[in-house]
């Protein structure tokens, strides 16, 4: 455990020492604040929620959380500090491990700091505080698995470039599972219950359910699922290609 | 003491390393010669753990490299190829990070931390980023890190790569102060560094260890190897002091630079020279400016064994 806080911290110290989490933090707050504001309707529709605010938090993360994680592997590979950190008395997993927590870490960061929008929201109504926390940690969960996803793709390729087109169009699959713009791919020659399976594995679907209040173990299990299985891709990717 | 054993690393298209064999003790250093591409770094690798072999075994202070990766790399003190770090890190940052890692607790870390940032000279730059140093320094805070535990052992891929020549100087002596209780395996392409620094040199080629000897046996099989070496004072004395010296019967042949005004006569196998070629100087009348006994040149050696 010691090496994965090691790993977390330098990892977290290193996206500070660059623009990256500046510019990352400031444009994650303009854009969910824009589209809850503009897009989202957020005074004309009278209610006291934050359901316009987490609404659009899939997308956002769409294109931000590979924009954060296609550096993690990809350029450990075309630097060279993979070689470094993997002949260090370190496990593949612990890397993988330390690498996701900061990365996570730091998205729940920036996440937290939209707290004015929870201020806002409490000065000019009395919303459910329960659906709101629950909502939060929704989003925070949904950025857990989009994290591994990111991960997984970045440990595939050396190109950063390539981790994150990658990245994106994982989770874009993931997140419309259950939608036809997915399942139709399925359809036809699918058996029903391989359908239903894939139509499960929709991110979008467990993360709306979550936000509408009803914070269900099976859900959480899902995330916590996802989050596991791709993590554990990132490693498989790494051990059998460190070199390369 | 490492230990490989018919150690093999096979590519799809390339055999990289094939049926690799040796063993080093405490008190060796190991000089890793060879062509680009020859299986240095991959052999190098193999025993740092990065590189998986495809057949064979390797063993480090007796911890093998596969089934017991974290013991073996904690006696092992690793700079890889091209000394890569983390870039955007500062020097103090990124050293602190590997004592971490290395588990070193506080007072000898500190102690540690002080001896490496001395003993290469670190402490100009210790709050800049990596990045931003010149190429000797990075190849400085690499060796850094990888002596910074005072490992067993020590396996170094190019470490004056990079260095001028003060630096490399500082290198070795570092290198040989650590030598006496270390086992130290270095890769370099420098000749001179291996007659210098190392006691024993293994020379690869095309994945294969082709010779494994000490740097003194290998120069013995050089041409040049106590060849006689004559330069004359007036270059119209040359095509008469090149006949007279091919006439000795124990000179195999001469070979002349005429610009330079310089004979060497290469002996018959385990002949002496010296003794001949000096009395017959004098007794020619040659002018000499400069006359020496050659031990043998490594490169020649080197060309030789891995064309």
């Amino acid at each position: 455990m010691r090496n994965v806080a090691l790993i977390l911290r330098r990892e977290l110290a290193s996206y500070f020492a660059t623009p990256l989490a500046y510019v990352f933090i400031v444009i994650f707050l303009v854009l969910a604040n824009a589209f809850t504001f503009y897009v989202g309707d957020f005074y004309q529709r009278g209610q006291a929620d934050l359901r316009p605010f987490f609404l659009f938090h899939p997308w956002l993360y769409l294109f931000l959380i590979p924009a954060l994680t296609m550096k993690l592997w990809a350029e450990e590979r075309k630097s060279g500090s993979i070689e470094l950190l993997m002949t260090l008395p370190v496990t593949v997993w612990e890397a993988v491990l330390g690498k996701f927590l900061a990365a996570w870490l730091f998205t729940g960061l920036a996440l937290a700091l939209t707290f004015p929008i929870w201020i806002t929201v409490n000065y000019l109504g009395s919303p459910d505080n329960g659906v709101i926390l629950a909502s939060y940690l929704g989003s925070l969960l949904l950025a857990g698995g989009f994290l591994a996803i990111g991960s997984c793709m970045s440990a595939l390729t050396r190109n950063q470039v390539v981790a994150f087109i990658l990245g994106v169009a994982a989770c874009f699959v993931l997140l419309l599972a259950g939608y036809p713009l997915v399942l139709d791919a399925f359809r036809g020659w699918a058996p029903l219950t391989l359908l239903e399976a894939v139509a499960s594995l929709s991110l979008l679907t467990h993360f709306q359910s979550i936000t509408r209040g009803v914070l269900e173990a099976r859900d959480v299990l899902y995330f916590a699922m996802l989050i596991g299985f791709f993590l554990f891709a990132t490693t498989v990717a790494i051990d059998l290609r460190k070199a390369d | 003491m490492i230990k490989t054993e018919h150690l093999c690393k096979r590519y799809p298209a390339v055999t990289a390393v094939e049926d690799v064999t040796f063993e080093v003790r405490p008190g060796e250093v190991l000089g890793f010669l060879g062509p680009n591409g020859a299986g240095k770094t991959t052999t190098m690798r193999m025993l740092a753990g990065f590189v998986t072999p495809t057949a064979g075994r390797a063993s480090i202070c007796g911890h093998d490299v596969e089934s017991a990766p974290l013991a073996a790399r904690q006696c092992l003190g690793y700079l890889p190829e091209g000394a890569p770090t983390y870039g955007e890190m500062r020097v103090a940052a990124f050293l602190e990070f590997i004592a971490e890692l290395r588990r070193l607790e506080p007072p000898r870390k500190r102690a540690r931390l002080d001896y490496v940032t001395e003993r290469l000279q670190l402490a100009s730059v210790l709050e800049r980023p990596i990045e931003t140093l010149s190429k000797g320094f990075r190849r400085r805070v690499g060796l850094a890190q990888a002596i910074i535990h005072d490992p067993p052992v020590l396996i170094l891929d190019e470490p004056t790569d990079g260095l001028d020549p003060n630096q490399k100087h500082e290198v070795r002596t570092l290198i040989e102060e650590m030598a006496r209780e270390k086992i130290i395996v270095i890769s370099t392409h420098i000749l001179e560094e291996v007659a210098a620094v190392c006691t024993r040199a293994i020379i690869i080629a095309r994945g294969r260890i082709v010779a494994d000897d000490t740097p003194l046996q290998l120069t013995t099989r050089s041409r040049y190897h106590n060849a006689v070496s004559l330069q004359l004072a007036h270059s119209e004395q040359l095509p008469a002091a090149r006949a007279a010296v091919a006439a000795l019967p124990s000179v195999a042949t001469v070979e002349v630079s005429e610009r330079e005004a310089r004979l060497t006569a290469l002996p018959r196998a385990g002949a002496m020279i010296l003794q001949e070629v000096a009395s017959l100087a004098a007794s020619q009348g040659l002018q000499l400016k400069e006359l020496h006994l050659e031990s043998g040149r490594l490169d020649e050696v080197f060309r030789t064994i891995t064309a």
